[in-house]
């Protein structure tokens, strides 16, 4: 196999998770993650200077790159934070050094399984990587083995194993549904294959089929009321896990999703996949955004946050058109930033406080100004005020559909409202007030934090033109 | 293809069906994973005969994995789990026989409704295996969802697995089916036996998953 740009972001994970699982130190192994981490970060920008070439495996297209760039970089930030934020589990015990072996492992393992999946061109081959990724993150949300981490990975695996196996009856049936145009073997399983003779499959197969991956994948992107896995694990696990299940493994689920629906656009004569996947959206939305209101864990908050943000992405893409796809790439990209930002946030903060409850943190932004006003940042970004990113991408959203759809949309935004308001509200008496429990200050990294909410502030006010030219590409692909 | 060939493939089918009903009213550790054992037995039993009639000798790998893996080490591995745990006791059903096997009974037919119609272009015999995959896939789901015991879930979702494993092979040519089954059945070992269950024995002296009810995420 000739290695380019294509294995080797699939290569170094993988390596990488041979070696950490053997080297001792975890104060080295982090710097290693790190490394590993930038490396593949770096091979992925280089697939747009030589765009390497596809085979009957591996694909790259303007679709993929888009989020193999997303995936790795956030992937290599959070590698970052996770180096800060694990010294302080390792200090006080929550993590022994053997724990840690398997856990940064894991993470190469989970960063492996993600680019395969979104690289892979067989779709019986993302599947598995998608298998792959729900088990490597199973297992760290459990690695805790409190009764909450314990119960939460429990509730993760079935439901997650349940979602993996509908997504794989899908797969079957879109295989069924190829073979007597494609012909028997490996053909009927290739995505490029696929697409270019959709539009003779029977159509009535490709709907049911389509119907197992909405319901299988939908689980995996957190959809309501598939959801139900996402607020304990991302509560419970370590916080570098919860910033990389949000900001990019519910992606990775969507992506898989977006496959399909490009390919049954191809096929006239089959359901539209877009009304389904704007209904699941907007459920999603109303019901995260409701929910909101009552929480008493901060990560929990934020995890329902992350299902209302990708029901609006779901909305945005189920939409369709040019304009609505735009807005929804742009929408998943401030939301993996913002959102991974936040969780660094909070997991030094829960740190410092000893607590995740909302009721026991106070007066951040007198006790850890650095912190609070950072999260605070990112507060303002993800309840979509203006002129950050959010903002952006939301008003786009709505202004690209409401003309099509006003009651659509309409319901939408008073989603979006009714989340603002919740979430400011549990922000502000975390973020103001009388300062509550331990005021040490934070041995954390900002910089990870700040380069995500700076790139978001950024995109609020100014979009690169060859960002735009990228994005638009994409969205016409996306139909 | 000869109506003998069909018939066998059809048996077979329906019996994994019919074993997936027997799973869904055992009210016992023991017997319900002696059942699942049988129902590992049968699949093994029609992914070979599918080897034979499709001429996919590779097929007959996955049917060696489904008899040597799934119908004798995992059970007889969750039976010395289970004695070593203690809790061979009955287990406990969410709703009651009845409303199960009611409710088994539709999926059954729900699936049969969706799948035949459907597919009229395949041929008989990859139509008929897909919707008897279908309800055991269904009827997995059920068993999952109707018990509160951990052990009973993964027996649930094993069998659960057997049905995709039937709808892949019944897929005449799909690649990728050794290995997708290989995948599983490692990572049903790895996940399951290894870590879960002794991790939730350390800590709760049970398997119940009623007793991680308890410690509901949302902290009060």
């Amino acid at each position: 196999m000739k290695i380019d740009a294509l294995t080797a972001i699939l290569l170094i994970p993988a390596i990488s998770a041979a070696l950490l699982a053997v080297l001792p130190g975890y104060a080295l192994t982090a710097r290693f993650n790190v490394v590993a981490a930038f490396a593949t970060f770096l091979t992925s920008l280089s697939l747009f200077v030589v765009e390497p070439n596809s085979g009957q495996y591996l694909l790259v297209d303007d679709l993929n790159k888009v989020f193999i760039v997303l995936t790795t970089f956030v992937g290599f930030t959070t590698s970052v934070f996770s180096a800060s934020y694990i010294n302080h589990e390792v200090e006080t015990g929550r993590l022994t050094p053997a724990f840690l072996r398997f856990y940064h492992a894991m993470y190469q393992t989970l960063m492996f399984a993600m680019n395969l999946a979104l690289v892979a061109n067989n779709i019986g081959l993302m599947w598995v990587a998608v298998e792959v990724a729900t088990l490597t993150t199973v297992l760290m949300v459990g690695i805790y083995r409190t009764h909450e981490a314990l119960e939460a990975a429990w509730k993760y695996f079935i439901l997650g194993s349940v979602g993996i196996a509908l997504a794989l009856f899908g797969t079957i049936l879109v295989y069924m549904a190829a073979r007597p145009v494609v012909g028997e073997g490996l053909d009927g399983m290739v995505w490029t294959v696929l697409v270019e003779h959709a539009s003779q499959f029977d159509p009535a197969l490709l709907n049911v089929a389509f119907v197992f991956l909405l319901l299988g994948y939908g689980t995996k992107v957190g959809l309501a009321p598939l959801h139900a896995w996402l607020p304990d694990a991302h509560a419970e696990g370590p916080t570098p896990i919860s910033a990389v299940l949000s900001g990019l493994l519910l992606n990775v689920a969507l992506y898989a999703l977006l496959r399909f629906k490009m390919m049954l656009a191809v096929n006239p004569a089959a359901i539209a996949p877009g009304p389904l996947m704007v209904t699941m959206g907007l459920i999603s939305v109303i019901f995260a955004s409701l929910m909101l209101y009552r929480r008493r864990d901060i990560k929990r908050m934020f995890a329902y946050s992350s299902i209302e943000h990708m029901g609006i992405i779901v909305f945005a893409f189920g939409m369709g058109g040019p304009l609505a796809n735009f807005a929804g790439l742009l929408h998943m990209t401030m939301h993996s930033l913002t959102k991974s930002a936040i969780f660094f946030a909070v997991g030094h903060i829960a740190q410092v406080k000893g607590t995740q409850k909302i009721a026991d943190i106070g007066g951040l932004t007198v006790t850890n100004p650095v912190l609070g006003w950072g999260l605070m940042l990112g507060v303002v970004a993800i309840v979509g005020l203006p002129p950050l990113g959010i903002f952006m991408s939301e008003f786009l959203v709505v202004s690209s559909t409401f003309a099509r759809a006003p009651w659509l949309t309409g319901i939408l935004v008073l989603g979006i409202i009714i989340a603002l308001g919740g979430l400011l509200l549990r922000a502000g008496s975390v973020m103001f007030g009388e300062p509550k429990g331990p005021t040490a200050p934070a041995e954390a990294s900002y910089v990870p934090m700040f380069t995500h909410l700076a790139l978001v502030a950024l995109a609020g006010i100014y979009l690169p033109p060859a960002l735009v030219t990228g994005f638009t590409n994409v969205a016409k692909l996306l139909g | 293809m000869s109506s003998l060939q069909f018939d066998i493939a059809h048996l077979l089918a329906g019996s994994l069906v019919l074993a997936s009903f027997m799973m869904l009213y055992q009210d016992r550790l023991y017997a319900l994973l002696n059942v699942y054992a049988m129902h590992a037995g049968v699949l093994a039993l029609s992914v070979a005969w599918q080897a034979y009639v499709q001429q996919a000798p590779h097929l007959y790998l996955t049917a060696a994995i489904a008899l040597v893996f799934k119908a004798i080490i995992i059970p007889v591995a969750l039976h010395r789990i289970i004695k070593q745990l203690g809790i061979h006791r009955e287990i406990e059903n969410v709703i009651g026989i009845g409303l199960t096997m009611m409710a088994g009974i539709g999926l059954v037919a729900l699936s049969m409704v969706v799948m035949l119609r459907v597919t009229p272009g395949a041929d008989a015999l990859a139509r008929e295996d897909l919707a008897f995959a279908l309800s055991v896939v269904l009827l997995g789901l059920l068993i999952m969802v109707t018990r509160r015991n951990a052990v009973s879930q993964v027996v649930g979702f094993m069998s659960l697995e057997n049905g995709l494993v039937l709808a892949a092979t019944g897929a005449k040519g799909m690649p990728l089916v050794v290995e997708i089954s290989v995948a599983f059945s490692v990572l049903i070992a790895f996940i399951v036996i290894g870590i879960f269950l002794f991790r939730i024995r350390e800590r709760f002296d049970s398997v119940d998953v009623q007793a991680l009810d308890r410690f509901r995420g949302e902290r009060r």
